[in-house]
């Protein structure tokens, strides 16, 4: 072990941009296998919480060694078939573009992870425009989505496209402004300082102050993930499967991946810049000494599986919007209510509202 | 050669490589797509410049919604190359003429005697303990150019009234619900109970 670590010391000398490479590299394995492993069980566990709203057991056969296991070997059974099935590419389509779709849609959504912050000053990229970053990142995605509808070749790949790229666009713009409040009321762009201004206890959180941005922008970001009930961009009933009806084998699963990281991503920020991040729900409380050996990294990840639950909960719960109605919530109430609460925000900050913003 | 330098012509030759796509390609679509290429890489190049706040901004203003709706509409159109080539004979002539114009332009105000290494001082390291590049362009906009800032505010927010002023007619016929109404319903105003005797 030692050798190991004197090799690396001299290697880190002589070729410091070379180890730093390579450091990046290990850290961003680092963050994403355990990513693509949560996005896995993440589509086994909406089955299965799906499922049991609907009064039935969901995938329960697929198991290890013989053994059925409540069916947890579902989602590797379904990434094998995935990967092994033939991608098949429509004559009339666009083929380069037709490839590069899945990629562009799965690459912002993992290159968002690079400034999130696991723990106290534990993220990839602690860069002070964070925000602005994840803003970018999340923005770029709906290019994925409309090549595809176009290169497809195909009306209903097109339609959904439409329906996606104009969905997308709209509720940007509540989630920007929601995102606005955020950073007023924190007074840094930088995420970790975010989830620091927010310390003191349960009630710090930006939640309570933020109340109707907080709720925008989850619900901004369900719209954002093309998730019930604002998935019209794939709408089963009306134009079959959307932008991705002609994709098959590893290029839809790469459509598959980057939808349900996206949840996970929307999920954790909203943890992060509302629910206080990871800090202990029991700061300032009697309890706060009792759970201090509970490192913040679980808090964390028990908040956002707290909003990963609200997916399922949701898709299993809501009728889907009618488009236009989609619309008018996004353009006629949200970006209102966000506009006229950075107002009160901004009076807040200014005036040193006590408890949160003296 | 350094990293950065290294870093810079890989990304300034994919940039004079996709900015010129972007005229040469026949399908509206692909040059669209290469200008969000070109876009993303003049974001890189300004990265290295430590313009942190102004890369980040290009990339979610013109790439994540301008671009997005650009490829909106061209997506739409039914592009027919022959109508497009059409003229490309008669009005060649006057294109060239315009072209020509340019460049003279662009050669009197990017000339030779601009180029060159030793035209320009070399500029200072930022200081360790200098603003954020977010928080100090934030401060230059809010107190040394708040007018200027303010009027093109007030110039796009024209442009937003114009646009919606144009496109904006009322239809009679057209159809739409009124939300607050439906909200609003009680029980009364839809269902009416009546009393009937029970048909033996």
């Amino acid at each position: 072990m030692e050798a190991i670590v004197n090799l690396w010391n001299s290697f880190s000398q002589d070729w410091p941009a070379l180890a730093l490479l390579i450091l990046t590299l290990l850290k961003i394995v680092v963050i994403m296998l355990p990513l693509m492993v949560l996005v896995a069980y993440f589509t086994y566990a909406e089955r299965k919480i799906i499922g049991y709203m609907q009064v039935r057991i969901g995938p329960n056969r697929v198991g290890f060694f013989g053994r059925h296991a409540f069916g947890l070997g579902q989602p590797l059974a379904d990434a094998f078939k995935l990967m092994f099935k033939e991608i098949l590419i429509p004559t009339k389509a666009n083929r380069v573009l037709f490839i590069i779709a899945p990629m562009l849609t799965l690459g912002p959504a993992l290159a968002a992870w690079a400034v999130f912050p696991f723990g106290d000053g534990m993220a990839l990229a602690d860069i002070n425009a964070g925000l602005l970053y994840l803003l970018a990142m999340t923005s770029v995605g709906v290019y994925g989505v409309i090549v595809a509808g176009w290169a497809s070749n195909s009306k209903y790949a097109l339609l959904g496209a439409m329906r996606s790229a104009a969905q997308i666009v709209s509720y940007e713009i509540a989630m920007g402004f929601a995102l606005v409040g955020v950073l007023v009321a924190a007074g840094s762009l930088n995420l970790g300082e975010i989830v620091r201004a927010q310390s003191g206890s349960l009630l710090h959180w930006y939640w309570l102050p933020l109340l109707p941005l907080f709720m925008i922008y989850f619900i901004s970001g369900v719209a954002e993930t093309n998730r019930a009930p604002f998935d019209v961009a794939e709408g089963e009933s009306e134009i079959v499967a959307g932008f991705h009806i002609d994709y098959s084998g590893m290029t839809f699963a790469a459509f598959f991946l980057a939808e349900y990281a996206n949840m996970i991503l929307v999920s954790a920020l909203t943890a992060l810049m509302f629910m206080g991040g990871w800090l202990s729900p029991f700061q300032g409380t009697f309890l706060e000494s009792f759970f201090a050996w509970v490192p913040g990294f679980v808090w964390l990840v028990m908040k956002t599986f707290f909003f990963m639950y609200l997916f399922l909960w949701f898709r299993a719960t809501f009728p889907r919007y009618r488009y236009d109605q989609i619309m008018r919530l996004g353009w006629k109430v949200f970006i209102p209510i966000t506009i006229v609460w950075i107002l009160v925000v901004g009076l807040a900050v200014v005036y040193q509202l006590p408890w949160w913003f003296d | 050669m350094s990293y950065e330098k290294f870093i810079f012509y890989i990304f300034a030759a994919l940039l004079v490589y996709s900015a010129s796509m972007v005229i040469v390609r026949r399908n509206p679509v692909h040059s669209a797509l290469f200008l969000v290429f070109a876009f993303f890489n003049s974001a890189v190049l300004w990265m290295l410049l430590e313009a942190e706040f102004l890369a980040i901004t290009l990339v979610l203003v013109y790439v994540g919604a301008v671009m997005v709706l650009f490829l909106f509409v061209i997506m739409m159109l039914d592009i027919e190359l022959a109508a497009i080539k059409a003229g490309f004979v008669r009005y060649m002539g006057v294109g060239a003429l315009i072209a020509l114009a340019m460049l003279v332009e662009l050669a009197m105000v990017v000339g030779p005697a601009h180029f060159g290494l030793d035209k320009y001082a070399k500029p200072a390291a930022t200081p360790a303990n200098a603003l954020p590049n977010t928080e100090a362009i934030g401060e230059q906009l809010y107190t040394v150019y708040l007018y200027p800032f303010e009027i093109a505010a007030v110039i796009l927010l024209v442009g937003i009234v114009a646009a919606i002023g144009l496109t904006l007619r009322r239809r009679p016929e057209k159809k739409t619900q009124n939300i607050t109404e439906q909200v609003r319903v009680k029980r009364a105003d839809r269902v009416r109970l009546v009393k009937m005797d029970a048909e033996r």
